[in-house]
């Protein structure tokens, strides 16, 4: 039975509790998981001026912190200035970052700063199985960034993995390597987003391998997880955490041209529901965009109304869905009970998924370079 | 005896508030807006249940408020006063 608080997050807050905001596409890693594409900046990003007047927005509506993301975002050469003036207006910063920028001497500044988290992206426990996704020299790179979080003495940074069905089998020695730190360990879901999309049939759990990691999980209640795995619940006891889907109710995404998202897995045209430069702003845009309203009424469960786990998992994640070619309405594709799978048979062959922008540094060469990266694990 | 953590932010909801503690990153629900009010009023009080008696809330519904202020001091959000 959903609690009250949960049907009234439904409906939607007047602001939302955090939002995800992807500072640039520019980035000097081309995962061929990402959700946003990036490679290149965008000409058109968001100015130092129009990104204070953002964080002074969000101040106003009371966020408590914000998820800062990109591309790579360190890159852009006020995102220091960004993150002081973002905690010294109460927004909280908790940073995403390949560990690029993390120098000896950048981590002893931001050892020294309150309310800035940092979370260093891997996607593997070693190299091995790290690089083919992150790209050559990544895992080194992020170890780099994480030796110098530890010495500096900043504190329990964050660990942020997406599971595929690669590196699955490494989460203890994922966890290990978190404890070993100090740090704490984030999991979250592949989705088939951006360029997602070109190795989600490849990289997504197996069925067995989404049981053990439910098992994982129950285990570890300590383990962060963004609400990532909700569709999981419908295997047994709910995971810690909300269990619904918070898109254009309680998160959003802000791209880095102002454009506003659902969330940070929905990069596409479908679901903009308006962007940070039209008048009103950011507080316009959540408060009434027709995207957003029509988000936070009732949810038909659809193909799912007739399954006993519905309640469990919510019918499991809109832009996995979208970005399948399933309807909304139809089970998650990583339904635990299968229904997904069958779902997914019955889109047509010739199906082409839907895509967002694509600021991959050269037009098409994501692809390519994913087909050769990836050539091992499709033995499986 | 308890006040509100000063690392702690209250937002206003319809369904009571969200509190953030920007200490511990931690977000959580506070389900009425009858305890919210408890919740702000701790401080003024040299126990819970005469900041409960003080307040608007009826005796018989004490038992689930000094629940949810165990709850929140055992998390943080609350701590003891100096």
């Amino acid at each position: 039975m959903p609690s009250p608080l949960v049907e009234e997050l439904k409906r939607g807050l007047d602001a939302p509790i955090c939002l995800t905001w992807e500072l640039t596409y520019g980035c000097n890693l081309a995962c061929v998981h990402c959700l946003s594409s990036s490679g290149r900046r965008d000409p058109r990003e968001l100015s130092t001026a129009e990104a204070m007047a953002v964080v002074d927005e969000l101040h106003d509506m009371q966020v408590f912190y914000v998820n800062i993301g990109g591309g790579e975002p360190t890159i852009r050469g006020d995102f220091y200035d960004l993150v002081d003036h973002a905690v010294g207006r109460g927004v909280g910063v908790k940073f995403s970052t390949n560990g690029s920028t993390i120098t000896a001497e950048r981590a002893a500044r931001l050892a020294g700063s309150d309310y800035v988290d940092v979370q260093i992206s891997i996607d593997g426990a070693t190299a091995a199985t790290n690089d083919p996704i992150r790209g050559e020299g990544s895992y080194a790179m992020a170890r780099r960034a994480m030796d110098h979080l530890a010495a500096a003495g900043f504190g329990p940074f964050k660990i942020s993995v997406v599971v595929t069905r690669t590196n699955v089998a490494e989460l203890d020695d994922l966890a290990a390597l978190a404890d070993g730190y100090g740090a704490q360990l984030r999991l979250t879901r592949l989705r088939p987003s951006g360029r997602g999309a070109d190795v989600w049939h490849d990289l997504h759990l197996r069925a067995d391998q989404q049981v053990d990691l439910y098992h994982w999980l129950v285990d570890r209640p300590g383990v962060l997880t963004g609400d990532s795995f909700f569709h999981l619940n419908a295997l047994g006891e709910s995971l810690p955490g909300l269990n619904l889907c918070g898109a254009g109710r309680v998160v959003c995404l802000v791209d880095p041209v102002g454009d506003v998202y659902a969330c940070p897995f929905v990069l596409h045209p479908e679901f903009r529901a308006g962007s940070v430069r039209d008048a009103g702003g950011f507080i316009r845009v959540w408060r009434h965009s027709d995207l957003f309203r029509s988000l936070r009424e009732p949810q038909s469960p659809g193909a799912c109304a007739g399954c006993g786990s519905y309640d469990a998992c919510q019918g499991g994640c809109m832009a996995a869905k979208f970005f399948t070619g399933l309807p909304l309405d139809a089970p998650d594709p990583e339904c635990v009970h299968g229904h997904g799978e069958r779902a997914l048979a019955e889109v047509a062959a010739g199906f082409d998924a839907p895509r967002g922008p694509d600021h991959g540094a050269r037009p098409g060469a994501g692809h390519s370079a994913v087909a050769v990266a990836l050539g091992p694990t499709r033995r499986d | 005896m308890l006040e509100l953590h000063p690392d702690v932010a209250l937002r206003p909801e319809p369904f009571g508030a969200l509190a953030y503690h920007y200490g511990t990153r931690r977000l959580t629900f506070l389900r009425s807006p009858d305890l919210v009010a408890l919740v702000e009023d701790l401080g003024r009080h040299a126990s819970v249940d005469d900041a409960l008696a003080a307040s608007s809330i009826e005796r018989r519904r004490w038992p689930t408020f000094r629940k949810a202020v165990a709850t929140l001091a055992e998390s943080g959000f609350l701590r003891d006063r100096a």
